[in-house]
């Protein structure tokens, strides 16, 4: 295994350095919310880890069906991965949520379409991880690996969709990206700077953390091999 | 008939079968012997179309596989060491339920010919639960031929039947065979294989490493044939 | 041609009802998944007595979730035991040896698997009706719990055709399945609450279509990737 390339040890220097400054911004730079006080910086990091952690489903549901079509087991490798990392974000999503809407709206969960959609994805990832752990099979284990996204990431959007339209109890109280939506809160120039800011710098984690992910298990796959060579 | 070229088959890394070449002509029986692990099963199970090749040319009658596997499965008969058969049916109803999966036409009068054949008639009514492990072997054989197949495949059959249900199973083999059908078999008793095979061919580690017919070994040399054969 | 697109319809057709004829003639005899999802059903509503103490008022309006989170527990029940006979006498590869598409397999086992769910709805409505004093013959209702039904068992079979090849069967199949098909539980309470309570048409409208929306898409979904999870 060639040690890493250039590209990438670049990548990982830029990771760290846009999460430090995306914490600079979100921290210093934006000035405080008027009505929701310090804890609402929280929200510069809670939408740039949802954001991220959504389309890396998406993207997971897509390269399952690309290994389902190629019979490739490094697409499998590539979905992994994604699904790793999304699952981990979308905790931090949830986590970040948590953590605002307890001072906000005095309670440490709202059943939010957003959050409780963030909830039901780590379920399903949850159970991705358990369904391919109860297989011995490599191939056997890409392929319902690959069903099972494709069907979850599917049904994750409609389910936002359904809590959306149907649970009116519960209505969409967290963040919405778009400031003027349900009277959260409007946002001056230097937190859209912190706020797109955060996103950028979400995204290059997260594709640092895949790229890093998939060298891992193509690691992994390599000593698999030269453990069975071994053996004969 | 049977026309195998360098077939491999891998899961994941462990490669069970490593190019294997393998010829049988209309009406020959041939029994593949040889210990376990050498991959009988898995060849097995290639050929019925239930697992799929990962390199290499397999064709049945004319019809390759995997993409023809419908046609050729129209065309096998497959006993395995399970009986595939349903406790909770009748003997009828389980022989109804696969004429109508092969599409047979006249089911009822092939019912009634197929349980005289393997000597089952006066247990028609019968729920196959409470069948010896005999009689359902022999009502299995009854299922594989009841769509009048070219090809049998059969994989370990004398598992667990004692010494009658054995002698009973090789009076059904003895007429199957004698209607010119095309028969494989795996088999870990070599007595049994040498009464009823006109080809033996023994598998180790994956590939074919000696192959005789009956006239070229003559009585009782199987067994020397097989001890040299895995020593090599 | 036509005629050819003709026949092969028939015998689609004619093998998917001898599948789902014979797992209700095997259910007929041992009646062993129905029995345990009725005593299951009761059981679950019996608890829910006992669990919440409702006056008449707010037990009519959680009715709609009782009923499904009941139905939900017990589909679950049925299909991992419809599943699991057919993988543990190895009659999964009987299916797989017929010469029809596969997923005749999944749409016969989709209609046996969701007239099992329809017949322990049908008891299970009386009965709760019964104990709890609320009136369910009610034909809106009826037509709810026959969408919502369908969408449940449609990515249910496909989802317990992959828990049952696991190591970690049993526990697996509600895991995989709740998170995704929660769509299907908000939109059938909410359209269920509106039948019950008498709502307008417009109000239904929508779960309705959703719950419609959901059956076609997981429906045409479970039927494209179901080869991938049944082939070796």
């Amino acid at each position: 295994m060639q040690s890493k390339p250039l590209t990438l040890k670049i990548l990982d220097i830029a990771s760290v350095l846009a999460l430090a400054i995306a914490t600079y911004l979100a921290l210093i730079y934006a000035p405080e919310e008027a009505v929701m006080g310090q804890v609402q910086r929280v929200f510069y990091f809670h939408i740039g880890t949802a954001w991220t952690g959504l389309l890396g489903f998406l993207f997971a549901s897509g390269l399952g069906i690309t290994y389902l079509v190629k019979q490739d087991l490094k697409w499998d490798i590539a979905e992994v991965a994604a699904v790793e990392i999304s699952a981990v974000f979308f905790f931090i999503t949830i986590v970040l949520g948590s953590i605002w809407a307890r001072p906000i709206w005095n309670t440490w969960w709202t059943w939010d379409p957003r959050l409780t959609t963030a909830a039901i994805t780590e379920l399903i990832y949850v159970a991705y991880f358990m369904l391919r752990e109860g297989i011995e099979d490599p191939d056997r284990r890409a392929r319902f690996g690959a069903v099972y996204t494709l069907i979850g990431g599917l049904s994750a959007p409609i389910t936002f969709l359904s809590i959306r339209l149907f649970r009116t109890i519960h209505p969409v109280v967290i963040g919405s990206g778009d400031p003027n939506a349900q009277g959260t809160f409007a946002m001056t120039p230097h937190m859209e700077v912190a706020f797109f800011f955060g996103l950028f710098a979400f995204t290059i984690i997260f594709i640092d953390l895949f790229w890093n992910r998939i060298r891992m298990g193509q690691l992994a796959a390599k000593v698999e091999q030269m453990k069975l060579n071994l053996m004969h | 008939m049977i026309s195998v070229r360098k077939l491999v088959k891998r899961f994941g890394m462990k490669t069970v079968l490593r190019g294997l070449d393998f010829e049988v002509q209309p009406g020959e029986f041939v029994a593949i012997l040889g210990p376990n692990g050498a991959g009988k099963t898995t060849f097995l199970r290639i050929l019925a179309s239930l697992s799929r090749p990962t390199l290499g040319t397999v064709s049945v009658d004319g019809y390759r596989l995997p993409d023809q596997a419908a046609a050729v499965r129209a065309r096998l008969g497959v006993v395995s060491h399970l009986p595939l058969l349903y406790g909770d049916l009748t003997a009828e109803e389980n022989l109804r339920f696969f004429g109508r999966m092969y599409g047979v036409s006249n089911i009822e009068a092939r019912i009634i010919e197929v349980l005289e054949m393997v000597g089952l008639a006066s247990r028609r009514r019968d729920l196959v639960r409470t069948f010896s492990r005999g009689m359902q072997q022999r009502l299995a054989i009854g299922r594989a031929v009841f769509h009048d197949p070219d090809v049998m495949l059969f994989d370990e059959p004398y598992t667990g039947l004692d010494q009658d249900a054995s002698a009973m199973l090789d009076d059904v083999f003895r007429s199957v065979a004698a209607k010119g059908r095309t028969v494989v078999m795996t088999s870990h008793d070599l007595m049994r294989a040498e009464e009823l095979a006109t080809r033996f061919d023994i598998l180790s580690r994956g590939v074919i490493v000696a192959s005789a017919t009956r006239k070229q070994l003559g009585r009782g040399n199987l067994l020397t044939l097989y001890k040299k054969a895995l020593a090599d | 041609m036509a005629a050819d697109q003709q026949t092969s319809r028939a015998s689609f057709m004619k093998a998917m009802f001898a599948i789902t004829w014979k797992d209700l003639t095997a259910e007929f005899r041992s009646r062993e998944i129905f029995s345990a999802m009725l005593v299951f059903s009761l059981l679950v509503i019996l608890i829910f007595n006992f669990a919440l103490e409702l006056d008449i008022a707010t037990r009519q309006s959680v009715t709609a979730g009782v009923l499904w989170v009941t139905f939900a527990f017990a589909g679950s029940l049925g299909l991992n035991r419809s599943m699991a006979i057919e993988k543990d006498r190895g009659c999964l590869d009987g299916l797989l040896l017929a010469p029809v598409d596969r997923s005749v397999i999944y749409f016969g086992k989709v209609i046996s698997n969701l007239v099992f769910m329809l017949i322990v709805e049908a008891i299970v409505l009386p009965v709760y009706s019964f104990l709890y004093n609320v009136n369910l013959f009610n034909p809106g209702l009826w037509l709810v719990i026959l969408l919502g039904s369908i969408g449940y068992i449609a990515v249910g079979t496909l989802l317990a055709s992959m828990a049952v090849q696991t190591r970690t069967r049993d526990v697996l199949l509600p895991i995989l399945l709740f998170p995704v098909a929660v769509p299907v539980l908000i939109a059938a309470v909410k359209a269920s609450e509106g039948f019950l309570a008498g709502s307008d048409f417009n109000t239904i409208y929508a779960p309705l279509s959703l719950l419609i929306g959901y059956d076609v898409i997981f429906i045409a979904v479970a039927y494209m990737v179901f080869d991938y999870v049944v082939e070796e």
